[in-house]
C-alpha cells in the first residue's frame, strides 16, 4: 500500500457537492458523518436478483420469541397506522442521502401486538431472497426503526427494497433490509448476511463502524 | 501463476468515434493473450484512493509487446472521463491481466463464427476479427453489430474493409436511435428474426459470442437456443449498463 | 433441449422484468479479483453449486458487485455460490455455496 503507483492526474469523484440543496455549508457538515459524501441520488445496490412477490402472496410477520405470532397481509399492514419521516440515510459505501421522505408504519406499532418473551433481546430481520440483518431490540424500539412503503410520495421501487423495507437511519444502510418479510425476536444474536463477512455488527455511522474490530 | 499488476505507457490514441477512444499501452513483461479476455485497470489517487475497472482487449494476440483498449467515455463516469480529458501518450497506467478463460476464441477452435455486439460490446469481438484476419484460415464469421447512430459505429471503417476482403467475413449493422439518408439497413434492435437470418448461412456448427449490455445479451443467448443453436457454443459477456 | 429452452425464456423474461438488470454481470468481470484469492484465473474452471448441485464455469456464474461486498450466485438455481468482502485490512472469503473448483494446472 506503501508504494501504490499514484496515477498522474487522478482525484476521483469523491464528493461530488451534491445534496443537501437549501442548507448551508455547515449544516451539510454536520450532518455528514465521518468518511461520508453528500448525494442527492439514491444508488441501487444488490447482492442478488430483485425479489418479485406478488401482493397477494405477501406477508410481514413477528416471530420467535414472541407468546403469539403476528402476521400482516399486504391489506392488513396498509391499514396499520403509518406516518411520514425524513431521514438522513448513510450506506456503508460513503453515499449520504439527506432529507430522504419515507412513509412506514414504527416497528413499535408491529410489536405492539405482540406479548415478548422476557428473554427477548435481539431482531433478526429477514427478506424475500435471504437476506438477514440482525439488531439489539433497543436499536428498533422507541421509533428509531421503521418498515417504509413509500418513498419520496411514490409506492417504493422494487429495486430499492418494495413493496416494503425496514429503515434503520441510525445504522448504515445494509441494517435497512430491503424485501423485507418477517422480524424475528431472539434472546441470542446472529450475524446477518454482511456482519458475518467483515462488516460491524452494530454498524453506527456516526462512529463509523464499518466493518468488524471498528 | 498470480496475475500481478503491472505498469503499461500509453505510446498512442486513437478516436474510434466522438464518444469511444482507444489507447495503445506498451508492456515490458507481458506474456501474450487471447482474443476476447480483459485486463483490470486500477487508477490511484494521492491519497490512495482508488478504483478499478475492467477493459477488454481490443488488439490481436499477434501484436506482441503491446495491447490496444478501447473506451468508451460514460457521462458522469468516474474512470471514463479520466482516461479521455487527462491521460496522453507518455503515462504510465496500472493493469493487470490477461483474464478470462471462458469467453476467448482462437483460430485453431475453428468456425463458423457468430459475433453479435452491442456498442462497445463488440470491443472483445474486434480482437477476434484481428485475430481471424492475422491466422489466414478464412473462417466464415458474420458480426452482427447494434449501434446507436450511424457515427457511434465503433471500429466502422476497419469493419468495412475487413468485409471487402472476401475471405468470408462479413458485417450487418442495425441503427436503433438515428439512421443517416438514405439507409437502407436494420433499424430494430436484435431479434430473433435477425439472429435466423445470421445463422442460417453459418449452419448448426457455428460457435457463437455475444458481448453488450445484458439485456440485449439475455435476449441473443435465448434466441440462439430457440434456434437451436447447443448452449455449449453460446458464450456470452455482460457489460452490465455501459460498463463505466 | 427443449426444457432447457423453455427454462432459459422463463428466465429471460424473468431478468427482462427485473428494474435491476443491469447490475449483474458474470464473474468473469471479477476474474482478476478471483485470481487473487485462488492463485490463478479460474474464468474458465467448472465449479459445483453447493445448493443445486450445477456445474459451470466460474467465469459465468451471476456476480452482483455493487454493494458492500460482491456476491456470486449459481446461473442455475440463483442461490449464492461465493462472497467476497474486502475492508481496508483483510478480504473474508465466504466459500461455503461452491462444492468445488477445479482449476488446471
Amino acid at each position: 500500500m506503501t508504494d501504490r503507483f499514484v496515477t498522474r492526474g487522478f482525484v476521483g469523484r469523491r464528493d461530488q457537492g451534491a445534496g443537501g440543496d437549501g442548507l448551508s455549508g455547515d449544516e451539510r457538515r454536520r450532518r455528514t458523518p465521518p468518511g461520508q459524501y453528500l448525494t442527492d441520488g439514491f444508488p441501487v445496490l444488490s447482492a442478488g436478483p430483485t425479489p418479485r412477490t406478488p401482493l397477494d402472496r405477501w406477508s410481514l410477520r413477528v416471530d420467535g420469541l414472541v407468546t403469539e405470532p403476528l402476521e400482516w397481509t399486504w391489506q392488513d399492514f396498509l391499514a396499520l397506522p403509518a406516518r411520514e419521516y425524513v431521514v438522513d440515510i448513510s450506506c456503508v459505501t460513503k453515499w449520504t442521502h439527506l432529507d430522504m421522505r419515507w412513509k412506514g408504519v414504527s416497528v413499535d406499532t408491529l410489536l405492539e401486538g405482540v406479548q415478548l418473551d422476557p428473554r427477548a433481546a435481539f431482531v433478526i430481520a429477514y427478506s424475500d431472497g435471504g437476506y438477514t440483518t440482525n439488531l439489539p431490540l433497543g436499536d428498533v424500539l422507541n421509533n428509531q426503526a421503521f418498515v417504509a412503503y413509500e418513498y419520496d410520495g411514490q409506492p417504493l421501487a422494487p429495486e430499492h427494497g418494495g413493496p416494503a423495507r425496514l429503515v434503520v437511519p441510525a445504522r448504515y444502510f445494509w441494517k435497512s433490509a430491503k424485501w423485507i418479510r418477517g422480524l424475528r425476536i431472539q434472546d441470542r444474536d446472529e450475524p446477518g448476511f454482511w456482519e458475518s463477512l467483515g462488516y460491524n455488527n452494530r454498524g453506527d455511522q456516526w462512529l463509523e463502524e464499518r466493518y468488524s474490530g471498528d | 501463476m498470480a496475475i500481478d499488476w503491472q505498469l503499461g505507457t500509453v505510446t498512442s490514441t486513437r478516436d474510434e468515434t466522438p464518444t469511444v477512444r482507444s489507447f495503445t499501452l506498451a508492456l515490458p513483461t507481458w506474456s501474450g493473450h487471447r482474443a476476447g479476455q480483459h485486463v483490470d485497470l486500477r487508477l490511484t489517487a494521492e491519497d490512495g484512493y482508488s478504483v478499478e475497472r475492467s477493459y477488454s482487449i481490443a488488439s490481436e494476440p499477434e501484436r506482441s509487446g503491446e495491447l490496444d483498449i478501447t473506451v468508451e467515455r460514460i457521462e458522469g463516469g468516474e474512470v471514463s472521463p479520466f482516461l479521455h480529458e487527462i491521460v496522453v501518450p507518455g503515462d504510465r497506467l496500472e493493469l493487470r491481466g490477461p483474464i478470462g478463460g471462458y469467453f476467448v476464441w482462437e483460430a485453431a477452435l475453428g468456425g463458423p463464427l457468430l459475433l453479435i455486439a452491442g456498442g462497445s460490446g463488440v470491443v472483445p469481438l474486434m480482437a477476434m476479427a484481428r485475430h481471424r484476419a492475422r491466422s489466414g484460415m478464412s473462417i466464415p464469421t458474420r458480426l452482427l453489430f447494434s449501434s446507436r447512430t450511424f457515427d457511434e459505429i465503433i471500429y466502422r471503417e476497419e469493419l468495412d474493409r475487413l468485409a471487402a476482403t472476401g475471405d468470408g467475413f462479413g458485417v450487418t449493422h442495425t441503427l436503433t436511435r438515428q439512421q443517416p439518408d438514405g439507409w437502407t439497413g436494420l433499424t430494430r434492435r436484435i431479434d430473433e428474426a435477425m439472429l435466423a437470418d445470421a445463422l442460417e448461412p453459418l449452419g448448426s456448427a457455428t460457435r457463437a459470442y455475444a458481448c453488450g449490455p445484458t439485456a440485449l445479451v439475455e435476449v441473443v443467448a435465448n434466441g440462439l437456443v430457440r434456434l437451436g443453436l447447443p448452449p455449449d457454443r453460446i458464450r456470452t459477456e455482460r457489460f452490465g449498463p455501459t460498463g463505466t | 433441449m427443449d426444457e432447457q429452452a423453455t427454462t432459459l425464456a422463463e428466465r429471460v423474461a424473468e431478468m427482462r422484468d427485473d428494474p435491476a438488470l443491469d447490475l449483474v454481470l458474470d464473474a468473469n468481470a471479477l476474474g482478476g479479483m478471483l485470481a487473487g484469492l485462488f492463485g490463478d484465473d479460474v474464468t474458465g474452471s467448472p465449479g459445483q453449486c453447493a445448493h443445486c448441485h450445477t456445474v459451470s464455469m466460474v467465469g459465468t456464474m451471476r456476480a452482483y458487485t455493487r454493494g458492500p461486498g460482491m456476491v456470486v450466485r449459481c446461473p442455475a438455481c440463483a442461490q449464492v455460490v461465493l462472497r467476497v468482502v474486502q475492508t481496508p485490512t483483510a478480504t473474508y472469503v465466504d466459500a461455503s455455496g461452491v462444492s468445488w473448483i477445479r482449476i488446471a494446472r
